[in-house]
């Protein structure tokens, strides 16, 4: 491309910022003694530390994968902060107001008003500050459907038996070498448990935010919904720019039973390092839904534009017959940003059907892949997959990878991929131009075209942001 | 129409460009006034297409010498969407597929960033939606290609009909057409000429690009052009397309060598 097209200048990340907050810290590294001192810091019962024991001991015995197509330098695990909190009052919380207002305004900066009067009107928000959740909105109005919604550390003092009965029961401690780190060593998170035949009356949604500049952050979402119940559940997070790679290794369960349904959805904002790739944030996450019951459907959307490294598959096991798995993403990477992503469905019960729509966008240097597997097993009679798989080009140094595996061990089901390239280039952009459309909104046309499919997807609110959101991180990488 | 003393709306003196560090462009010399047709007839190569993007400022093309001057302005200076917004207009001879952009959306936002620029208001998408119908009338469109992707899958005649669809939309003071005239069957020819002659208005000026006579009988010039190695070599009158078409490119070649005196 002429020089032109390379001109325009990446809008800064905006949620850099630092907030200065005296927090409680413990020391670097990992060992059985950290292990349970974050477990005697969030005085959690007895079979919470047995979990986190079992699961250190089997990440000690494993390796980090090396089959993703992505590049950097060796982890020191040693050098990274486990467990790292704000400093407030061990006693719970009555009302938002005894929340330090240095927070408040640390979420109210990152546009996440969790004050009464502000906040989106139809979303509940758990706001989660490096290691611990800070606040969660409607509480009391979830709380009269019988939906609860709270931290994970919450859950563990309020609900221990719900925790036990699933913590682990989808993605098992020895799961991966993520999965059992995160096992040993998770901080906070949030939980959600739907009743019986109820619709979750409003979107919950987290918020994360990584603060401390040498913390890990180590996640868990649970979210069970029970028979004939449905909720659709957000996740978003940023972090400030910091030079040096922060690791974040979350893992998310979802469980739903007969009839049940959960829409997933994540705007994944994370810093992702400078233009030279310096600093970032490592994305290493497990998320995976289980379809127990029968005419379960689980169905996870996600817009990936942060993070110098993403290595994350959201999957779907479908075991319930006639159960449903969706996975709709969208994968941005610009300058030095590397992604392997994807998803797996897994088919187990009769006509079960899954539904794969994947679009990779790739700017600047960046490197994006599209990982997934699609397995129908030897029950899944009827079983059906329908893949899709787009990647579209920005410039001519961004790199498209597409590695689809197919495991089909019944001979009635039935799987279709479709894979397509293209690429925004200059004499479209000219077409554009010589029309009087600025760049900036040629290219969030023919993005949001792109990603259409994907964006239908999302709950409205979030659908007109993750449009902004793509705009601005591609914004330079084309003029 | 050639009308006495009426504005120059486009100037090119000795106009100089090159692709790749290959001249192309080797000393273009043009006027257009308002009112008038002009037509630049020339073989394949000779730079025609070169010129038409040049004039509306494809970054993949070098001046290298010479000058614009469109309505006053210096062209040269301006951005590609300036000079759009300004009133020059490309009517591409191979318009690009935009897939996942709809025709109407595009529409609306190129018709909208031209008022932003005049510093009108945008029209919404109902004002708009009635404003596009009429227009449709001028290049007799079917209205289901407005929510269908820019150009994609569209036949060579649809996309040179959405071509002069958008022209009419823009209503520019400089059209230039660069063989709209090919891929056309001769419905589509009549349809398309028939558009251009209701928009070409005693206040803005049109430049054909061809290498057919065929497209000048629907479309009649009042000046024709030979274009020949990046230069224009012969300027003349309607008949000279004329004398053109029967005794062929050479004759004007050996015309300009005798008159030089080579
Ligand atoms: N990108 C390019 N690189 C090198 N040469 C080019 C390029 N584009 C056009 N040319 C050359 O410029 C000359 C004029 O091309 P063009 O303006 O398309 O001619 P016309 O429209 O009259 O047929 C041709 O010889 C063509 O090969
Ligand atoms: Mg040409």
């Amino acid at each position: 491309m002429s020089a032109t097209v390379k001109t325009l200048v990446n809008q800064p990340y905006k949620y850099g910022f630092v907030t200065d907050i005296e927090s409680d810290t413990i020391p670097r590294g990992l060992s059985e003694d950290v292990v349970r001192l974050i477990s005697a810091k969030k005085n959690e019962p007895e079979f919470m530390l047995e979990f986190r024991l079992k699961a250190y001991r089997q990440w000690l015995k494993m390796t980090e994968p090396t089959w993703p197509q992505v590049k950097y330098p060796p982890i020191n695990y040693q050098d990274i902060i486990y467990y790292s909190a704000p400093k407030q009052k061990p006693k719970k919380l009555n009302s938002l107001d005894e929340v330090d207002p240095t927070l408040l305004e640390a979420f109210e900066k990152l546009g996440i008003s969790l004050s009464e009067q502000k906040r989106l009107s139809n979303v509940a928000v758990d706001a989660i500050f490096d290691s611990v959740s800070v606040a969660t909105t409607f509480k009391e109005k979830l709380a009269k459907e019988g939906v609860i919604f709270c931290s994970i550390s919450e859950a563990l003092r309020e609900h221990p038996e719900l925790i036990q009965k699933y913590l682990g029961s989808v993605v098992p401690i020895a799961d991966n070498f993520y999965a059992a780190l995160n096992s040993a060593v998770f901080s906070d998170g949030s939980f959600v448990y739907i009743p019986k035949n109820t619709r979750c009356p409003m979107e919950l949604s987290t918020y994360f935010r990584i603060n401390t500049g040498d913390s890990g952050q180590f996640e868990r979402t649970l979210i069970i919904a029970e028979e004939g119940s449905q909720v659709s559940y957000l996740e978003g997070c940023t972090a400030p720019m910091f030079d040096t790679n922060q690791l974040h290794a979350a893992v998310v369960e979802l469980v739903a039973l007969d009839n049940a349904e959960i829409k997933y959805s994540t705007v994944q904002n994370w810093y992702a390092g400078d233009e030279n790739g310096k600093g970032g944030i490592y994305n290493f996450v497990t998320k995976r839904g289980l379809c127990q019951g029968v005419n379960s459907k689980i169905s996870w959307t996600q817009v990936e534009t942060g993070s110098a490294i993403t290595w994350k598959y959201p999957s779907c096991v479908l075991v319930g017959d006639n159960s449903v798995g969706e996975f709709y993403s969208v994968a941005l990477t610009n300058h030095k940003q590397q992604a392997d992503t994807g998803t797996k469905m897994i088919h187990i019960g009769k006509n079960t059907r899954s539904t794969i729509i994947s679009k990779g966008i790739s700017a600047g240097k960046s490197q994006n892949s599209y990982r997934g597997l699609v397995k129908i097993g030897p029950k899944a009679n009827g079983a059906r997959n329908y893949s899709q798989c787009d990647s579209m080009l920005i410039g001519d140094n961004a790199q498209a990878n597409t590695f689809p595996y197919i495991q089909v061990q019944n001979n009635t089901g039935k799987v279709e991929h479709e894979a397509s390239t293209s690429k925004i280039g200059e004499d479209q952009l000219f077409y554009f131009s010589q029309r009087g459309i600025s760049l900036e909104d040629a290219i969030s046309m023919m993005i949001s075209g792109f990603c259409k499919d994907v964006f239908n997807q999302l709950p409205m609110e979030f659908a007109v942001e993750a449009d902004r959101l793509l705009s601005l991180k591609l914004e330079g990488s084309v003029g | 129409m050639i009308i006495e003393n009426s504005e120059v709306i486009l100037s090119v003196r000795d106009l100089t460009a090159n692709v790749d560090s290959n001249q192309i462009l080797k000393g273009v010399n043009l006027e257009l006034k308002a009112g008038e047709i002009h037509a630049i007839m020339g073989p394949n190569g000779s730079g025609k297409s070169t010129l038409s993007k040049v004039l509306a400022g494809h970054p993949a093309y070098e001046v290298t010498g010479g000058e614009v001057i469109f309505q006053g302005q210096n062209l040269l200076e301006m951005e590609p969407q300036e000079r759009a917004r300004g009133g020059v207009f490309l009517a591409f001879q191979y318009p690009l597929e935009i897939p996942g952009v709809s025709n109407v959306d595009f529409l609306r936002v190129a018709y909208n960033s031209g008022r932003k620029a005049k510093g009108l208001e945008e029209l919404d998408a109902f004002d708009f939606d009635e404003l596009i119908q009429e227009k449709l009338d001028v290049v007799k469109m079917n209205p289901s290609f407005l929510s269908r992707s820019v150009n994609e899958g569209f036949s060579g005649g649809e996309k040179k009909r959405n071509e002069i669809l958008q022209m009419a939309l823009l209503e520019p003071k400089l059209a230039i057409l660069d063989e709209t005239d090919s891929g056309l069957d001769i419905d589509a020819l009549k349809i398309v000429a028939n558009g251009v002659n209701q928009l070409a208005k005693p206040d803005n000026a049109t430049l054909m690009i061809t290498h057919y006579q065929r497209l000048l009988s629907y479309i009649v010039p009042d000046f024709v052009h030979v274009m020949e190695g990046g230069r224009i070599i012969s300027s003349g009158t309607k008949e000279l397309a004329l004398e053109l078409e029967e005794r062929g490119y050479e004759w004007v070649r050996e015309e300009e060598a005798s008159e030089v005196g080579v």
